[in-house]
Order: C-alpha cells, then sequence, then structure tokens
C-alpha cells in the first residue's frame, strides 16, 4: 500500500531531516510515527502528500510514483488532519465537512448527505450541520477535523498530532473512537506523535525516528519486547517495560528450565522414588530425544502398582503443552482456564524444554507489582 | 435660510449635476483602484521578496502632492475628466492594496496548510479560504481609500474634470463664500453617506460567522 523507497529529504543549508529510509506498509495498518522533535517524522509524513518533496528516493502508493502524479489530485485522495485542527471559521460544520467533495465537484445534495452521514460516525446529531466551528467544543472540532479527512472515502489518511492539543479526557476519548472507526473503516493510517503512550495504544505497527534515521520498526509488541536499543528503551520508558512485560513476555523467559523427568522404560519404582526425592506428585514423560510423550501422576502409579512395572504401562498421554514463544499473556489464560497445575513447555520439535507452573505465575505476578523497587535494591 | 432657499432654486439642478460628477469621478476611480489593488495584493503574499519594493514605491506615490499629480498628468493625458480619475486611481491603491495584503497574511498559516493538504489549488485557496477571512480587513482599505478619495476629487476640478470642486474653486476666485459653503457640505454629505453604504456592503460580503465572532471579540 504505501512503501518508501531510500526516501532522503535534504532541506536548503544541508540539513538532513530524513535520510535514507525505506519502509513498507500494508493496507489497512495504523501506522505511527515516533521521535523526540526534529527527528524528521513530520517532515517523513508530509512527503507522502508532497506538501514536502523528497530529495531522494521514492514513495509509492499502491505501487504509484507519486511524484508522476499531479500533487493536488494526490492530495485529494489522501485524507490530511493536523494538530491545530485547522477548521476554515467561515464555513459551516457541512462546508467544513464537505470541502473536499466541492473541490470535487460533488453535486450539492450528495455532499450533504455525506456529510449527515459521516456525522453519524461519531454520534454528533445532524443539526450540527449548520453551525460554525467556534460554537464547538475542542473535543468536537477535532472530531469534525477527522471528519473532513474521510469525506471522500480517501484510503489513507495523514495524521500530524491530531490529538495533541486537547485535553487529556478528550484525547483518552477521542483515541478510543478514532481507532474503533479506523478498523470498522479499514483506513491505513499515518499518524504523527510523541506521545508514546498514544502510539502504544493506536499502532499497529510503530516506527520510531531519531535524527532522520530509522531506529527500529515494529509492532508495539514487538517493539516493547525487544526494544532495538538504549534510546528506544529510554523513549519507551522503564515503567511501561515493566507494567508491559505480562503481555510480552515469553513462556521461555519465566519456565523453569528444569523439569522432572523420567523415561517410558524405567519402572515404576524408580518413577515414586524420584516424586519423593523431589516432593512432586507428577513426572514428564519423555523419550530419549526429550520429546515429550505424556506424563504420569501419583494416582495412578498408585492404581496400577500391582498389574504394570514400566512408566510406559500407565502413561497419560499429554493432551496440552505450550511452545516456548508464546506469550505469557496467553498462557496464563490457557492455564486459568483449563484449571491445571502446570503446563510443560515445548520447542518446536516437540521437545520439553521447561515447565510453567502456578508459581511461575506467582512470579510475574509480583515483577509487575514490585519490580521496579526490586531492580533498585 | 432664504439664501440657502435663494441658492438651491437657482443652483438646483446645476449642484445636483455637480454632485453626480463628483461621485461618478470618486467611485470610478476608487473601483478601479479595487480591480488593481486587490488582485496585486494577493499576488504580492505570493512574492514576498518584491513586496517590500513595491509597497514604498506607491507610499512614495502617495505622498507627492495631490496638486502635482494632476499638474503632472496634464502633458500626458491633456485635462478633462480621464486625466482626474487616473490620478485619483493612484492615490486609491496603496490603502486598498496594503489592506488586502496584511489582510491575507493575516489568515492564520494553519488553515493554509489544511487548504493545502486536501488538494486546494492556488487559487481555491485564494477564492474560498484567504479572501473571504481577510474581507473585513480589504473592506476596510476600501472605505477609506473611498472616503478620501471623495475629498481629494474636488482637486480634479482644477484640471476640468468638474465635480462640486468647481463650486469652491469659484467660491475662493469670486470671494464668494456661499459657493465655497455649497461645494463643501454635498461632497461632506456624500463622503459620509458613502461611507454608511460600503459600510453596509462590507457587513454583507463578511462571512457570518466571522461576523458574529468580531462582535464578541
Amino acid at each position: 500500500m504505501l512503501k518508501f523507497d531510500h526516501v532522503s529529504k535534504v532541506y536548503k543549508g544541508g540539513k538532513k531531516a530524513v535520510n535514507d529510509l525505506n519502509l513498507e506498509f500494508n493496507k489497512g495498518e495504523f501506522i505511527v510515527f515516533i521521535g523526540p522533535s526534529g527527528c524528521g517524522k513530520t517532515t517523513t509524513m508530509k512527503m507522502i502528500n508532497r506538501l514536502i518533496e523528497p530529495s531522494e528516493g521514492t514513495i509509492y502508493i499502491n505501487n504509484e510514483d507519486i511524484m508522476k502524479k499531479d500533487p493536488v489530485k494526490l492530495r485529494r485522495e489522501i485524507g490530511y488532519v493536523i494538530q491545530q485542527i485547522g477548521l476554515f471559521p467561515h464555513m459551516t460544520i457541512q462546508e467544513n465537512i464537505s470541502l473536499v467533495l466541492k473541490l470535487l465537484k460533488w453535486p450539492e445534495e450528495k455532499r450533504k448527505a455525506r456529510a449527515k452521514e459521516l456525522l453519524s460516525l461519531v454520534d454528533m446529531t445532524p443539526d450540527y450541520l449548520d453551525r460554525y466551528p467556534h460554537e464547538l467544543s475542542g473535543g468536537q472540532q477535532q472530531r469534525i477535523g477527522v471528519l473532513r479527512a474521510l469525506a471522500a472515502d480517501q484510503p489513507l489518511i495523514l495524521m500530524d498530532e491530531p490529538f495533541g492539543a486537547l485535553d487529556p479526557i478528550t484525547r483518552d476519548s477521542l483515541q478510543d473512537e478514532f481507532k474503533k472507526l479506523q478498523k470498522k473503516l479499514g483506513k491505513t493510517i499515518v499518524f504523527v506523535t510523541h506521545d508514546m503512550d498514544e502510539a502504544l495504544k493506536l499502532a499497529d505497527k510503530i516506527v520510531i525516528l531519531r535524527g532522520g534515521q530509522l531506529v527500529q520498526c515494529g509492532t508495539p509488541d514487538e517493539i516493547l519486547r525487544e526494544p532495538a536499543n538504549e534510546f528506544v528503551e529510554e523513549f519507551i520508558g522503564k515503567e511501561r517495560l515493566v507494567q508491559a512485560k505480562p503481555n510480552i513476555t515469553t513462556v521461555e523467559q519465566i519456565m523453569n528450565p528444569r523439569p522432572i523427568t523420567i523415561m517410558s522404560g524405567q519402572s515404576l519404582t524408580e518413577a515414586i522414588t524420584l516424586m519423593k526425592q523431589h516432593r512432586v506428585d507428577s513426572l514428564l514423560v519423555v523419550d530419549e530425544n526429550h520429546v515429550l510423550e505424556g506424563y504420569i501422576d501419583v494416582e495412578t502409579i498408585d492404581q496400577n502398582r500391582k498389574k504394570a512395572r514400566l512408566v510406559g504401562d500407565v502413561i497419560l498421554p499429554d493432551t496440552f503443552a505450550v511452545e516456548k514463544n508464546a506469550l505469557v499473556r496467553d498462557t496464563i489464560r490457557q492455564i486459568l482456564k483449563k484449571g491445571m497445575k502446570y503446563v510443560p513447555v515445548t520447542d518446536e520439535n516437540n521437545r520439553l524444554v521447561g515447565i510453567v507452573t502456578r508459581t511461575s505465575l506467582v512470579d510475574i505476578v509480583y515483577d509487575s507489582i514490585w519490580g521496579d523497587e526490586a531492580a533498585a535494591e | 435660510m432664504s439664501a440657502v432657499i435663494d441658492f438651491l432654486s437657482q443652483n438646483g439642478m446645476e449642484l445636483l449635476g455637480k454632485t453626480w460628477e463628483h461621485l461618478y469621478i470618486s467611485l470610478l476611480a476608487a473601483g478601479l483602484g479595487v480591480i488593481v489593488a486587490v488582485p496585486l495584493g494577493v499576488i504580492l503574499t505570493r512574492f514576498e521578496k518584491a513586496a517590500g519594493p513595491v509597497m514604498s514605491l506607491l507610499g512614495m506615490i502617495q505622498t507627492i502632492p495631490s496638486f502635482a499629480i494632476l499638474a503632472f498628468f496634464i502633458p500626458l493625458f491633456g485635462i478633462g475628466k480621464i486625466p482626474a480619475i487616473i490620478a485619483l486611481f493612484f492615490y486609491s491603491v496603496l490603502p486598498i492594496l496594503r489592506n488586502t495584503y496584511t489582510g491575507i497574511k493575516g489568515v492564520n498559516t494553519s488553515l493554509l496548510e489544511a487548504g493545502r493538504g486536501m488538494g486546494m489549488t492556488g487559487w481555491e485557496r485564494i477564492r474560498y479560504v484567504e479572501l473571504p477571512l481577510s474581507i473585513p480587513v480589504i473592506m476596510a482599505g476600501v472605505r477609506v481609500s473611498t472616503v478620501y478619495l471623495i475629498g481629494w476629487a474636488t482637486l480634479a476640478s482644477y484640471i476640468g474634470a468638474g465635480g462640486l470642486g468647481d463650486y469652491i474653486f469659484s467660491g475662493l476666485n469670486l470671494y464668494q463664500p456661499e459657493y465655497i459653503i455649497a461645494g463643501a457640505i454635498p461632497v461632506t454629505i456624500l463622503a459620509l453617506i458613502v461611507d454608511l453604504i460600503l459600510g453596509k456592503v462590507e457587513n454583507k460580503v463578511t462571512p457570518k460567522a466571522i461576523r458574529e465572532k468580531n462582535k464578541t471579540a
């Protein structure tokens, strides 16, 4: 959908605002450009609708080189929302919303109908149509600002810190509202912000820039889990990293890597000795390659003591194990739902690599509550 | 009082004719001024570098005494209405131009960015954003220059353009104060009425929301 190919921007006087940027995004993605001021995020965004022209490289929208298109035509196909809202004070809400349609020479009747339809998307009544921007609150004004960018059903929308000037409560509700709207309409959004919370909340993909260079590009989970370098870590903030831990840690990071195991060829006596030794009530059964075969517990041993002799005779085939790369978040849910006491962890070849018990979960909860202090000690 | 009635009964029709003459000289010059100065003002906002020199050049022309200009135009355009209108036109340009320039420069840049970003052409930005928003300032310039022009148009009779100046000059030459008054009072009334009408026009062409906002501000 949107592709940056070796894009650079050098301003007069040799200041390099954006340096050799290579990015590619899919349709329907919510892309957030983030970085400290002067990192080139706004410049990068404005190059998409040619408010700023790239010095080098090519930007493609649906495989079309934007430099080969008429800039006015290009901009009418891309929605644009700015921080200062930029509603025209001399036009009614209806005129503001449908301005692009007027430029596109839609007939008056259709424009009006469209404005009404859009207004209902943000739960505003049609009587707002004839009001003027100064009669609306800041939050309502920016809602209209967003609607204006949706008027011609543009598939791509650029937003330059659109919620930056709003108070925190309004901002929060507008973010929620807008994220829902974006999902519903399937728009591709390029969103510029310097607020990490906003980025984590809204983005499908976060692009972190610094000094015109790409630092990291990934989903919020990826960035929280593996910040590319110290700059990113600092930018995200320690607090958020700790808070986000249960959401992004993998099972491998919290599992006990030395589960008590036994092989199916061993005797039940050995099994019971092992249990006593380690004070556990069940054992995981593996083969010589450490591939998980199942488990035995103390009750089955007790019931079958007379009849069977080997572990393999009474083994209960294990039905549930998690992959080591699975997220803890999902694992917790499964453990709780299934009422399991533990979950074996396997690698991609179904070899046993560890175990997650309820006790491991206690560690995570402890960390997310006391993590900061524990780290400080 | 009877003197006034006497004067009017003798010169009434002529006075009306002169007033009309006066009005159309001034309004024509002001109209030409608007036609030239508003587009020029808009163009100057697009060429910032030229704006300074053009403004100071016009400022200089403005400082030349009006009598001198009228005299200066005699060899170029002869005498009569046309040179008078041209000379007055020169005076009307600067206030309108300056107000147009300032008005358009004063339009919030974020609105212009929004307009550009949503795909307005340069002309559409002027037509839908810059002009409507700077109308009050431009109209103020038009009012000021038109009222001035009505005053200055009295001098135009000196080069044979006619108008109410004829009375004032004859009054001065013949030492007849009633002629001076007969010229001066209608000029004043004319200026007031035109100012009033232009005020109404200004109100009419200013977008409703801007009008309301200015009222509350």
